[in-house]
């Protein structure tokens, strides 16, 4: 009957345990005192990462808003030296590239989008992975691809810049189009199929609806991407220091006055790019953080 | 393709007064769309190709290597450039490395719930300020700093390492570097903090109930599932700044000589084209579309081993926000 006594000293397991345990005892110090300091390492690098990223906020509001004035608004950027400069062209410029090239890419990413979602061939995964390098491509090559294919051609214009910059929005709308789509529960798509709709009514009427949240975050986030690209313009628009409002000629926008400015000895120059950098600034944080508005509402009606 | 279309039709189109396509018509419409964008970017590639290649074909490939750029003495070397390009990338990524992962780290596992929906949506909202911002606060408030300050204090502690030579001018490497570095970061938070977000939960609470201390669990279990997802944030970070133009071209000071210290002004690719392609004409500017062509292949390149690291780490839930920030 030795089988049934159980003299614990000796049990392999618990004297294992037993020797773990004593060793974490004897480390816990040690491990506690460098857990601290490495943590310490991590608050320290966060405390680093946001000190220049508030720095260039803070600074750019308090030197742009000085240059924010009536005359900042309403009148054409003037050369050094003549007084009363503005940016109003370079607005324009900005609003109407912007709206083209949005435009254009939304119908054409939304349905890039639908096709990435409802594939999954070997061209799909190809579009797929095309449009995640795409995104990454730097912009000024974009900006080159619009001088060769059709500066070259048609002269400098608004349009061209907007064909540009939306090389570079289009990739990113439809890889968020993709999501967003594929979020959509797949019993939705299935009961629009048991109802007998076709394919095109169930996008419509179905997922389209469903996905909106996504595909509005995405596309504004696309726009407040594109509307802040400098080099695509510098081969494509041209600038123009008159107000134009017709796209097929040379425009002048936000990003390009800020870059010919900042390079400049001139402080009334210089002010103006203060000026319209916390206006880029602004629209792109507003584009942003409406885009999180929108889809936050959106999704809390769904519920 | 109507004869596979099974859905009924006719009476459901008349009820709604609807438009409506057969599913074979739809399918076509998406194709067309996909169609029109693969289209695009073999435009895009042909155009570049296309107008690179006088250079290649009249001085072959070694006259990337070469290390003069002198159009006046038909000299186009690109190694000044090249080189630029890989030193400011790696100034910036030397700094966005640590102290990008450290924020990221503390955003996913240290800071209070409510800090962290904070300083989330911050760091995805700075990810869209436009580059030439940075650029712009570079060469009016952070080249005189540099000059004065920053710069002194490196040369005297690390002046023996030989990295710290000549005048102090502010702009110059280090500054694009240090711009560089400013501005990748929050592009690369969002994303390690997306990929570190999504190690599994029970790994952690398995870690910590064995008796592991925070740092213990972040660096045996956490960081090891999240290595090829952080590892795809770097590449992703470093492809940005390879490409970044306007913000580098203000504040790196512009030189086509090879740097011989941090300090020194240089220029990297995409400043040579940026700089440049006002006058340039003939050969000139066919070496410009040749450096193009060699910032497409490196950015295609890093970009490609990115995304492949990035792939499938984030999900559905973090690829959203990825690919809105990348």
């Amino acid at each position: 009957m030795s089988v049934l006594t159980f003299d614990p000293s000796g049990d392999p397991i618990l004297e294992r345990r037993r020797q773990i345990q004593s060793i974490a005892q004897a480390s816990l110090g040690r491990r506690k005192a460098s857990s601290a300091v490495a943590l310490g390492i991590c608050w320290v690098f966060l405390v680093l990462a946001i000190i220049p990223l508030v720095a260039v906020i803070v600074y750019t509001f308090a030197k742009g808003i000085v240059a924010w004035n009536a005359t900042f608004f309403t009148q054409v950027t003037k050369p050094e030296g003549i007084p009363d400069g503005g940016v109003a062209n370079a607005l324009v410029g900005t609003v109407i590239i912007g709206a083209v090239a949005t435009a254009v890419t939304i119908p054409l990413g939304l349905l890039g989008g639908l096709f990435l979602a409802e594939s999954d061939g070997r061209v799909a995964a190809g579009i797929r992975f095309t449009a995640d390098l795409m995104t990454g491509v730097p912009s000024i090559l974009m900006g080159i691809f619009g001088y060769i294919a059709l500066v070259k051609a048609f002269g400098y214009s608004g349009l061209i810049g907007a064909f540009a910059i939306g090389m570079i929005m289009l990739p990113i709308i439809m890889r968020a189009c993709e999501t967003a789509i594929r979020g959509v529960p797949g019993h939705l798509n299935e009961a629009g199929l048991a109802l007998g709709a076709r394919r095109f009514m169930i996008a419509r009427r179905v997922i389209l609806p469903a996905a909106l949240p996504g595909i509005i975050t995405g596309v504004l986030l696309a726009i407040a991407r594109g509307v802040g690209e400098t080099a695509p313009l510098l081969f494509t628009i041209f600038g123009n220091q008159y107000m134009q409002w017709n796209p097929t000629k040379p425009m002048d926008a936000l990003p390009l006055v800020i870059y010919n400015n900042s390079s400049q000895p001139y402080p009334d120059l210089l002010q103006i790019a203060w000026g319209a950098a916390l206006l880029l600034m602004a629209m792109v944080l507003v584009l942003s953080i409406g885009s999180r508005i929108v889809a936050a509402r959106l999704q809390r009606e769904r519920r | 393709m109507a004869t596979t279309d099974t859905a009924p039709t006719g009476g459901e189109k008349r009820r709604h007064g609807r438009f409506s396509l057969s599913n074979g018509a739809y399918r076509a419409i998406l194709i067309v769309g996909a169609g029109i964008f693969a289209a695009l970017v073999a435009w895009f590639l042909y155009s570049i190709v296309n107008q690179a290649r006088p250079i290649f074909s009249a001085l072959g490939v070694s006259w990337i290597f070469q290390p003069t750029w002198n159009p006046n003495l038909h000299k186009f070397g690109l190694l000044p450039f090249i080189l630029g390009t890989i030193e400011t990338t790696a100034i910036a990524m030397v700094l966005a490395v640590p102290i990008g992962l450290g924020t990221a780290l503390s955003l996913a596992y240290l800071v209070p719930a409510r800090v962290k929906v904070v300083l989330g949506s911050a760091v995805e909202l700075l990810a869209a300020v436009p580059s030439v911002v940075y650029g712009l606060w570079g060469v009016v408030a952070l080249a005189p700093l540099w000059r004065e300050y920053v710069e002194p204090f490196l040369t005297s502690v690390l002046g023996w390492t030989g990295l710290f030579n000549g005048p102090n001018e502010g702009v110059g490497l280090l500054l694009a570097g240090t711009i560089l570095f400013i501005m990748v970061l929050p592009t690369m938070v969002a994303i390690s903090r997306d990929v570190l977000a999504v190690v599994p939960r029970e790994q952690v609470e398995g870690a910590m109930a064995l008796g592991a201390t925070r740092w213990q669990v972040l660096r045996k279990v956490v960081l090891p599932d999240a290595r090829t997802g952080l590892l795809g944030a770097f590449t992703l970070a470093t492809g940005r700044a390879l490409g970044e133009t306007v913000a580098v071209a203000l504040v790196i000071g512009n030189s086509n000589y090879i740097a011989h210290s941090l300090k020194s002004p240089a220029a990297t690719l995409p400043s040579l084209i940026i700089n440049n392609f006002g006058e340039a004409s003939g050969t000139e500017l066919a070496a410009l579309f040749g450096a193009g062509l060699v910032l497409l292949v490196i950015g295609l390149g890093v970009n490609s081993i990115a995304r492949v690291l990035v792939r499938g780490k984030t999900g559905a839930a973090g690829g959203a926000t990825s690919v809105a920030v990348a």
